[in-house]
């Protein structure tokens, strides 16, 4: 390029001159383009085929008869909106949608109030007791899924510590994973989910002015006052964000209550996750699993609309 | 005019051989062309209490590898219960340079697997070999396909009945040798051992639900289906039958086992490790009095088992299932059996189909039959010294081959189980009454095979 721009540079003067930079710019430019696309294209491939593809292919697969074994699998075809059709008619597909709202409802309220409720407590807090009480709660966020589900396995089921602990003071013990299998869940995953939300609040938090604050209380505002009119409202950015993300999160659990429950008793705690699994690789019906896949997309879709209506709703404030 | 002379690199030709390049990096990951001619893999399952397949093929790699130097055999062994086993099988299939020459199968998914195209026929191999005719007519009939063709060769067969704790019942007043006649008389026993032992002991363990997987629709509703006039296809029209009234019956049996607390903790037989734990741990420490059962329970107790039990001979007895009211041959049985197929891409199938009849030998078949609890296929096996020397019960299993049934060998059967499965567990957990299930029952089974599959029953 410089050895380019050198040639022109003795050009005659004139109503030229206006073209060389002209050039030279674009030229800039389409070598920029150039720089940046060939580190990336590698990085682009991969995304495309390990990202895109499957997830074209899952649209693709939704619309045909696709199976894991028996004729289908050998010849598949094309089937229209005959999945989608079964789905809508599909009273398991209902429950499992019910089911999968109560998960996430239950995790993004225990998640949401817990995290937050942390953040504000260790706000101001010295260094070591942030220090503990945050890497207590990480260390359950950092714990991989199928542990974190044998962990509350453990400690639910029939002869597991709770029910040891509440032996020592005379009750009688029960299969918690039996008896009350979305409510188990339902706390493993806040149990989990909560250092995520706790760090991004703490975050949030931070960046709230301590001088408005300050002004709150001197104008007479309670602790609870000021928690409610100034703090949440600047934090409501980083919570619709927060809220997001926890939703996605939440809406493809399927390892803990694999692990837990593995969706039953019955069909008792088999969200969307687990009814796609079972559909697509116990059933074989790769096709109808799909389509479930595809609602499941909607589900979450739905939240995030709701919380990306709550980040613009902001903006005019 | 400069820009495109050829120094200046092109974004878009940039792009397309970057491309390339890692199109070729990452294509060369797949393809069956990798596979080396001289290695035969074989995919098996080694779940729970069975390990007589782990310890057939560890022989069978290490001496067929001693004859035949420079061959590797690559054992695949599966740890997973036999419903994911067979996932996890057909996602290999599903890709020819993962799939497995040579493939431990469940007859009854013969057909499906064979529909799909991912065995291959071995009739021009079986024909040509010369132990061929020591295989029983029985075991052509379960790995034959619809269209005729040979998918497989197998390695036993089994039957079912009522295994049970001959002290226990005899501590609750039950007579032994027990011969039940009758369902009734089956319910009767298990009263009886609740009323002696209360919660002690679980009286009488009959496979329900999903989490129990093949074993509830087979081990459970089938030995009792089958003792009804009713069936889950009927041969003549060759249609799916709904709506019979002795399906209705067994799911009633079932209720009334879970009903009156006759039977394990629904939380326990709604576990997935049920057949383990029963065989391993309740049977042994006197804590279950009556199991439906598969002749195979032995291989839980002697001396090559996780667990060996001694003097399991000395308490555990079998006595065939009846028939509901003891009609037709007054008692029933069914039989499934595993086999050894072959994966269609093969890529040495001339190696794989000897690997295979090395391990189906006369000497093999006499150790999987005993480790693992068989009857054997094969007659020299069944005639076998040592064969009916660690076969204690070799003559009462002989009895009920007569009158034993199978599965309908259907590419459908395997989804038309589970929905039996998920009858039996709405009924077990009280969900829907055994009419209730059978309707629900009825419309899944319709949407399976289609409207025009389905016949009403007797």
């Amino acid at each position: 390029m410089g050895t380019v721009s050198q040639t022109r540079a003795p050009g005659p003067p004139g109503g030229a001159p206006q073209d060389p930079p002209r050039t030279r710019s674009s030229r800039r430019a389409r070598g920029g383009a150039a720089r940046w696309v060939i580190p990336m294209a590698p990085a682009l491939f991969l995304m495309l085929a390990f990202f895109a593809g499957p997830i074209l292919w899952t649209v693709w697969a939704s619309f045909t008869n696709e199976a894991l074994t028996g004729a289908q699998a050998a010849n598949t075809e094309f089937v229209g909106l005959d999945n989608f059709e079964r789905l809508v008619q599909d009273t398991r597909f209902r429950a499992a949608a019910v089911l999968t709202v109560l998960f996430l409802l239950g995790s993004i309220l225990g998640q949401t109030v817990l995290g937050l409720a942390l953040a504000l407590l260790l706000r101001n807090r010295h260094a070591a007791v942030r220090g503990a009480v945050g890497a207590v709660v990480v260390g359950a966020w950092v714990v991989p899924e199928v542990v974190a589900g044998f962990v509350w396995y453990a400690f639910l089921e029939r002869e597991g510590t709770l029910n040891a602990l509440l032996g020592a003071f005379g009750s009688e013990g029960q299969n918690w994973l039996f008896t009350a299998p979305l409510l188990a869940v339902v706390l493993a995953n806040v149990w989990k989910g909560t250092a995520f939300s706790m760090m991004t609040y703490g975050a949030g938090l931070s960046e709230v002015p301590q001088d408005l604050e300050e002004a709150a209380r001197v104008d007479g505002a309670s602790g609870r006052q000021v928690l409610w009119y100034v703090v949440l409202p600047l934090l409501r950015r980083t919570l619709a964000t927060t809220l997001l993300l926890i939703t996605l999160q939440t809406v493809q659990v399927f390892t803990l209550i694999y692990v837990m429950t593995a969706g039953g008793p019955g069909s008792r705690s088999t969200t969307l996750p687990l009814l796609m699994y079972r559909e697509a690789l116990d059933l074989g019906d790769l096709g109808y699993g799909t389509a479930i896949a595809l609602a499941l997309l909607v589900v979450a879709g739905l939240f995030s609309i709701v919380y990306v209506r709550m980040l613009s709703k902001e903006e005019p404030a | 005019m400069e820009g495109t002379g050829p120094h200046t690199p092109r974004p878009a030709a940039v792009a397309a051989a970057a491309l390339a390049l890692a199109l070729a990096a990452t294509g060369c990951a797949g393809g069956a062309d990798d596979r080396d001619e001289n290695t035969v893999r074989i995919a098996y399952q080694k779940f729970g209490t069975f390990i007589a397949m782990d310890s057939l093929m560890q022989k069978v790699k290490e001496e067929f590898e001693a004859d035949n130097p420079g061959v590797t055999v690559e054992l695949q062994a599966i740890e997973a219960p036999a419903e994911d086993y067979q996932t996890q099988v057909n996602l290999m299939n599903g890709s020819a340079g993962e799939a497995p020459d040579l493939i431990y199968q469940d007859s009854f998914t013969i057909n499906q697997d064979a529909d799909a195209g991912y065995l291959m026929p071995l009739d021009e191999y079986f024909d040509a070999w010369e132990d061929a005719g020591l295989f029983s007519p029985q075991e052509a009939e379960a790995v034959t396909s619809l269209s005729g063709e040979r998918y497989g060769v197998m390695l036993g067969t089994d039957v079912r009945g009522l295994w049970y704790n001959a002290d226990l019942l005899e501590q609750a007043g039950v007579e032994t040798p027990w011969e039940p006649a009758t369902w009734d008389e089956v319910l009767e026993a298990a009263r009886a051992v609740k009323g002696e032992f209360g919660d002690g002991v679980a009286p009488l363990n009959v496979y329900s639900g999903t989490p129990a997987g093949e074993a509830a629709s087979l081990q459970g509703f089938q030995m009792l289906l089958s003792g009804t006039d009713d069936a889950l296809f009927d041969e003549g029209s060759e249609k799916w039958v709904t709506g019979a009234a002795g399906f209705t019956e067994s799911l009633e049996f079932v209720h009334t086992v879970f009903d009156e607390d006759l039977g394990l903790d629904v939380q326990d037989a709604l576990d997935t490790n049920v057949g383990t734990v029963n065989n391993e741990e309740r049977f042994p420490s006197g804590e279950l009095a009556i199991s439906l059962e598969g002749s195979w329970a032995t291989q839980s107790w002697i001396p090559e088992a996780n667990r060996p039990w001694d003097g399991w001979e000395d308490s555990m007895r079998f006595t065939p299932m009846p028939t509901r009211e003891g009609q037709g041959e007054g008692a029933t049985s069914m039989s499934g059996g595993w086999a050894l197929s072959m994966g269609a891409h093969a890529t040495d199938p001339e190696l794989a189909w000897e690997v295979m009849t090395y391990a189906l030998s006369r000497e093999n078949a006499v150790k999987f039959a005993i480790e693992g609890g068989q009857i054997p296929v094969r007659s020299d096996v069944a005639e076998d010294p040592a064969f009916l020397e660690n076969a204690p019960l070799a003559e009462e299993f002989a009895a009920l081959v007569d009158i034993t049934g199978f599965r309908p060998a259907y590419s459908e059967y395997p989804r038309v189980s589970i929905a039996v499965q998920e009858a039996m567990e709405a009924v077990m957990l009280g969900e829907a009454t055994p009419e209730e299930a059978a309707e629900l029952y009825a419309q899944e089974v319709e949407g399976l095979v289609g409207p025009d599959n389905v016949t009403g029953g007797s």
